[in-house]
């Protein structure tokens, strides 16, 4: 469930090893959390444009816009960063660089500096981020909540630790200040950093090493989000029994033909196969979910999305999760 | 749907003029295994065999003999079957630092190499630059080869979002070092410098000044000295990229592209399938892993009544019995129906696939209910890999053929 402290958060950053639906989950708790009549917005980082996927609409601007509604009146923006733009946008700021700041970005001059400090990216990203946050109008926060979808597991931590990114800069100047407001806001109580897995073993592995990493960087883990979590089909007793192969053909034959289904033997054969299958990864996702618990991280459950025709995750699956997560205390 | 064109594996590997064969995909799709599975099945078919992985899972380095990251080739304790048929495996891991190191130790003298090493921009870039794992891999490669004491040599490729970084990384980097902008801020008293300056005018002096404002001044000295050092070593890295990339279109050098039956993951090995061949690089096929044949020859639908049927029947029937087969029956009957629709996803993803890419040979690799982490596992993919069955009930072939459990 989630917990009093998550409830507090403003800035909820989410990772997770690739492959494993971060974005899908992301979009989905921006949506949760804007339920009932609140305003979130949604934040990518890569330059993927995994939103504009998701949602299906045309690329984002670096630019924020409103993508979807949510249930009892809340809304949901999404934002595109663009590391140059934000570059651009300092040099206009505060070096009076309008112009001649576009044509030495047509000359991979910005792409140039972002470059040769990757610290710099992180810092003007995080930084874009941190404004949106805590921007407020006539006292009023902009947005109840930013959701951040961030680099995967194995890159996270580096992007949040941005005071070792700030070694890379100068040491004075408007992007050293505004890097202080990050990484206060970073490692305050108003950040929480989850962390999406599948109940597999390399994605749980890389779960509780992200978790470890953020101890150590002293960022605070929020929680552990299980996505595409498959109901177990068979009793309890008959997953150990299957697991160790003991998946009595005759008790299956007995049952079917009770039901009025004689089946060939193949077919029988093919059945307890099935079924054994679905045991063994019965059985693997409960050590997963035994060791992800031992994280002390509250924990999160998210059906796989199976509605007939659906390839992926559509719309409807968005709000289908994050109705998921309302029931689980998203809020 | 029509029977796809199988993807033989065997005929591959055992052909001797296959001598580089890399592994692509997304990341996730399971490339390292795919890579150490294929590996292991030459090696048992009579090839000397070396093959280069990238941030393996720990177990699978285990089952190849890897105790911890090793950056030159260790002989892997041979199996009965590569003694039979007088084969060889080598192992390695990617230690992208350490290649970098040799890279510049091989090529400068001693004092220099060390002041380059011990340059902080060098530090940097070697160690966390976007692009430096794959261009390192591209250079692992290319010694690899170069060392010709292997005859065929397998490359799992780095973990990135997209397949086509593998393609591209190297390019980036290497035109970002020889880019004009790094010598431009880098030796401005260049003659190039002067053109540039005069095409920008006034906003190259602010342009520079608000660089060292953001980064410091002591950054772009390092840069500087590094780029310096390193092109007369060189002559450049783009040089050494563009060499290294054409390994990629030699003769001999074929492509396996991977991915899970996932709507990401089959787009971005439809991306790299185009890619491949607007570079004219040659394309084995495309290993789908972890697929769900359908194993009886039920339809979902029948399947589902009779559970409802069991599961109406159940409390009135012989509920005494603890072990009433009623539930059980039931569950399976249920499980099978998941199975007919995850089966038909999986399927109509492919064919989307195979719309738009005909002539790409396939071969579906059916999900192993546990992780990989011995020799006899990776030697089970391999035979899957290879369209074989191990046993009566093995779903190999059946996923892509199989027409009609529902």
């Amino acid at each position: 469930m989630w917990s009093d402290e998550l409830v507090r958060a403003r800035l909820h950053v989410v990772t997770g090893k690739g492959g494993t639906g971060k974005t899908t989950v992301a979009a989905a708790l921006a949506v949760a959390l804007a339920s009932g009549g609140g305003r979130t917005l949604l934040v990518e980082v890569e330059g993927r444009q995994g939103i504009a996927h998701l949602f299906d609409i045309p690329p984002l601007p670096y630019q924020e816009r409103r993508i979807a509604v949510a249930p009892g009146g809340g809304e949901v923006r999404a934002l595109a960063v663009d590391a140059e733009e934000a570059l651009l946008d300092y040099f206009t700021m505060f070096y009076n660089l309008g112009f001649a700041a576009r044509t030495l970005r047509r000359m991979g001059a910005i792409e140039f500096a972002t470059t040769l400090a990757p610290g710099l990216r992180d810092v003007l990203l995080t930084g874009k981020v941190k404004e949106a946050t805590t921007r407020a109008a006539n006292g009023v926060r902009t947005y109840d909540a930013v959701v951040l979808d961030a680099p995967p597991t194995g890159r996270v931590v580096r992007f949040l630790d941005v005071t070792r990114a700030m070694a890379d800069l100068a040491k004075v100047g408007p992007i050293h200040n505004q890097s202080k407001g990050v990484v206060r806001l970073l490692h305050s109580a108003d950040t929480a950093v989850h962390v999406v897995t599948l109940l597999e073993d390399m994605p749980v592995a890389e779960t509780l090493d992200t978790v470890a990493e953020l101890d150590l960087a002293d960022l605070r883990p929020g929680a552990v989000l299980v996505n595409r979590a498959r109901p177990s089909r068979l009793p309890a007793q008959s997953v150990t029994a299957a697991v160790n192969g003991q998946v009595h053909a005759d008790r299956v034959r007995a049952g079917l033909l009770a039901a009025g289904l004689d089946l060939e033997p193949a077919v029988l054969d093919g059945l307890v196969a099935e079924t054994v299958e679905h045991a063994l990864r019965v059985d693997a996702e409960h050590h997963a979910r035994a060791r992800l618990a031992d994280a002390g991280m509250p924990l999160i459950e998210l059906p796989e999305l199976t509605e007939p025709g659906g390839d992926g995750v559509d719309l409807g699956g968005i709000y289908e999760l994050a109705e998921a997560l309302r029931a689980q205390g998203v809020r | 749907m029509r029977t796809p064109t199988p993807l033989d594996i065997d005929a591959l590997l055992d052909n001797r003029a296959t001598r580089v064969v890399v592994c692509c995909g997304a990341g996730g799709v399971g490339k390292t295994t795919t890579a150490a599975a294929l590996a292991l099945r030459s090696a048992e078919r009579g090839r000397s065999v070396v093959v280069l992985t990238i941030d393996p899972a720990r177990r699978l380095a285990q089952s190849l003999g890897l105790p911890e990251l090793t950056n030159n080739p260790r002989l892997v304790a041979p199996t009965a079957e590569i003694e039979a048929a007088g084969g060889q495996l080598h192992a390695m891991m990617l230690d992208m630092r350490r290649t970098f190191d040799e890279m510049v130790q091989a090529h400068a003298s001693p004092e220099r190499a060390a002041h380059i090493i011990a340059n902080p921009f060098y530090q940097a870039i070697s160690t966390s630059f976007s692009g430096t794992q794959e261009y390192m891999a591209m250079e692992k490669l290319g010694q690899l080869v170069a060392a010709r004491l292997w005859d065929l040599v397998v490359v799992d490729t780095p973990p990135s979002r997209s397949a086509l970084d593998f393609l591209d990384a190297p390019q980036r980097l290497s035109s970002f070092l020889d880019g004009r902008m790094i010598r431009l801020l880098s030796a401005p008293a260049r003659a190039g410098g002067r053109g540039v300056r005069r095409l920008v005018g006034a906003g190259f002096g602010l342009f520079t000044r608000a660089i060292s404002t953001i980064l410091g001044g002591q950054m772009l000295a390092d840069a500087s000295a590094f780029v310096q050092a390193f092109d007369t070593m060189f002559g450049g890295f783009r040089e050494r990229a563009t060499a290294t990339y054409e390994l990629l279109r030699a003769p001999g050098t074929q492509f396996v592209v991977i991915a899970t039956p996932e709507t990401d993951a089959v787009r971005e090995a439809a991306y790299f399938v185009d890619r491949l061949a607007t570079e004219s690089m040659p394309l084995a096929g495309l290993v789908l892993n972890r697929t769900h044949p359908v194993l009886a020859d039920l339809p979902a639908a029948r399947a589902e009544t009779v559970a409802e049927t069991v599961e109406r029947a159940g409390p009135t029937g012989d509920s005494t019995a603890p072990d009433s087969s009623g539930p059980l029956a039931a569950a399976v009957l249920r499980l099978h129906a998941d199975r007919v629709a995850l089966a038909q996803r999986e399927r109509r993803l492919l064919a989307r696939f195979r719309r738009a890419h005909p002539a790409v040979a396939v071969v579906a690799v059916p999900a192993l209910a546990v992780d990989v982490h011995d020799l006899p596992e990776l030697r089970r993919i391999g035979r899957l890999l290879a369209g074989k069955r191990s046993a009566v009930n093995d779903p190999a072939s059946a996923p892509l053929t199989g027409s009609s459990a529902n």
